[in-house]
């Protein structure tokens, strides 16, 4: 963890008692995981009741994916987030997140295969080779991987901490990769207004990320 | 021979096949009959929804179109008809946006009357038509056509219109026309997706004036027994059944023949994806995705595989002949 000393948000800014408080509560993080199931039930509960639109089959394709940006942006908030408003006690939200964004892209991956190519393996195969987007997108979800699968606390320690944190780093790979999926998706349609939402938002959150680095390279 | 004729069995109506109308209409009789309770009870309910299901429910909510079924070869397909509820839903017409639920939430500011249709370019008797006049120049038919995008969904439409050669006749083309520039409606202040540039409005699209004489192209006023809503082009809008489904422009408000291929609006946004032609064609993929395939809307269940695409859209019988010895792929 960075020292908080150093980060620590000066005294004015300073969050109320209360809100760290309520962020180390033993409730908070089964509320959090509560919340972060929402989409799905909500998505779960559309595909039963016929609930989805004219085209279910689209709609949970994109549906998945927009939750995968959203959770992915989440992630890539915490530590922001933690350092300029004082609350070192969000960190111990951020593993959940990121987990939850590997739960939805693995449904938007799932959606894909299932709804998309009826499970064919090499009618996906080709369909990767032709379409640019879907390879850079099956890219992300690989880089993914190995980030979920060393998600618990074991598999910190059998790496060691820097290596563990070097490894993790790859998610600043994935949103390069998340976003330019999303862009290429949109391509066609010329339409990338809520492509540049999301650019905006990463581009800030790792713009942030690459100025505490060079003040850091200055220090 | 690069018009290949992959045929799965059940793409063209063999004219044996094709039920008599006086046939039909007995059957009809007899079910109505049934329904109405004189073979009892439970065979009236069967009849009653058996009668149902091989009609166009009037949805009732706007004014009612009605058309006679149409005669032309192909016109009516007999599979089932998308519900009226995801075909009035469902829809690209980007002036109100580009989602696809977009159109039906926005079109509602569309001004439909007065409305009126400029016809002129290379025609003897240019001419602008008030919408009610384009109403009555011809009768109505009832189309139902199966509707693919170039997405790779696909619908069955029941359209009221007739066909665009009425009114091309009407005009009297000269010589030298070879082609028709179809230019829609294109108004900032009732359309908002304008604001966006995402094409270059007005939306412009064009056909070969053979494929615009073709008794299949209709000039569309209705859908479902009652005229268009607005989503899905009101007042008139053209269908193009073997086409790609952007070729056939909604809201239409002039009609010009050309000497000159006409630019069209998808072609200037990405000519390599979007050809003139846009013949529906399970052979020739986009650029991007496979065309060997289509998820019919409302249809097939989640679960369902997705559906062969029939090349010409299942109307290769009918246009086949427009294209013969051109070569599909260059001409996408």
């Amino acid at each position: 963890m960075a020292s908080s000393a150093t980060h620590a948000a000066p005294a004015s800014r300073r969050p109320p008692a209360a809100v760290s408080r309520g962020l180390m509560h033993p409730a908070a993080k089964p509320l959090l995981f509560a919340l972060c199931l929402l989409p799905f039930g909500w998505l779960f509960y559309g595909a039963l009741t016929d609930g989805l639109g004219a085209n279910p089959a689209e709609y949970l394709i994109r549906a998945t994916g927009d939750w995968t940006l959203r959770f992915l942006c989440l992630t890539l908030a915490v530590t922001p987030l933690r350092v300029l408003a004082g609350l070192p006690a969000l960190a111990r939200f951020r593993r959940m997140l990121g987990l939850f964004m590997y739960f939805y892209v693995v449904l938007h991956l799932v959606s894909y295969a299932w709804f998309d190519m009826g499970f064919d393996v090499s009618e996906i195969a080709r369909d990767i080779a032709k379409r640019p987007f879907i390879l850079v997108g099956f890219a992300a979800f690989l880089l993914l991987t190995p980030l979920a699968a060393t998600s618990f606390n074991r598999a910190v320690k059998a790496l060691g901490a820097k290596r563990w944190q070097a490894l993790h780093k790859l998610v600043y790979a994935v949103a390069g990769l998340a976003v330019l999926h999303f862009f290429w998706m949109r391509a066609g349609k010329n339409d990338f207004a809520e492509v540049a939402v999301y650019a905006a938002i990463l581009a800030v959150l790792l713009g942030w990320r690459v100025l505490q680095w060079a003040k850091r390279k200055r220090a | 021979m690069l018009i290949k004729t992959n045929d799965d069995g059940f793409i063209h109506p063999v004219p044996g096949e094709i039920t008599p109308r006086a046939a039909y209409q007995n059957r009809r009789e007899l079910l109505r009959f049934m329904a109405s309770g004189a073979a009892g009870g439970t065979l009236a309910a069967w009849a009653g929804r058996q009668a149902l299901a091989q009609q166009v429910q009037r949805p009732g909510k706007l004014a009612p179109l009605p058309g006679t079924r149409s005669a032309v070869a192909g016109a009516v397909t007999m599979e089932k008809v998308t519900d009226y509820k995801d075909a009035a839903s469902y829809n690209n017409f980007y002036e109100f946006g580009t989602d696809k639920a977009d159109p039906a939430r926005n079109a509602h500011t569309l001004k439909t009357t007065p409305w009126t249709v400029e016809v002129d370019g290379l025609v003897k008797k240019p001419a602008k038509y008030a919408i009610e006049d384009l109403l009555k120049l011809s009768a109505q038919e009832e189309r139902i056509y199966r509707l693919r995008c170039v997405e790779g969904w696909s619908m069955v439409i029941p359209w009221v219109g007739y066909s665009l050669a009425r009114l091309i006749e009407k005009v009297e083309p000269l010589g030298n026309a070879k082609y028709v520039e179809f230019i829609t409606q294109a108004d900032r202040a009732t359309m908002p997706g304008l604001r966006a540039s995402v094409l270059d409005w007005p939306y412009a699209e064009g056909l070969r004036l053979d494929e615009a004489m073709h008794p299949l192209t209709l000039l569309a006023f209705g859908m479902y027994g009652e005229v268009l809503p607005n989503q899905n082009g009101a007042p008139v809008r053209l269908v193009v059944p073997w086409k790609y489904g952007f070729k056939s422009g909604k809201s239409i408000v002039r009609i010009r023949f050309t000497e000159q291929e006409p630019r069209t609006a998808w072609n200037k946004a990405a000519a390599n994806e979007y050809g003139f032609y846009s013949n529906v064609n399970p052979n020739v993929d986009h650029p991007r995705w496979s065309q060997a395939t289509e998820r019919r809307i409302g249809e097939d269940g989640l679960f369902a595989k997705k559906r062969k695409t029939l090349m010409f859209n299942g109307y290769e019988a009918q246009v086949g002949q427009l294209y013969a010895g051109m070569d599909l792929k260059k001409n996408y």
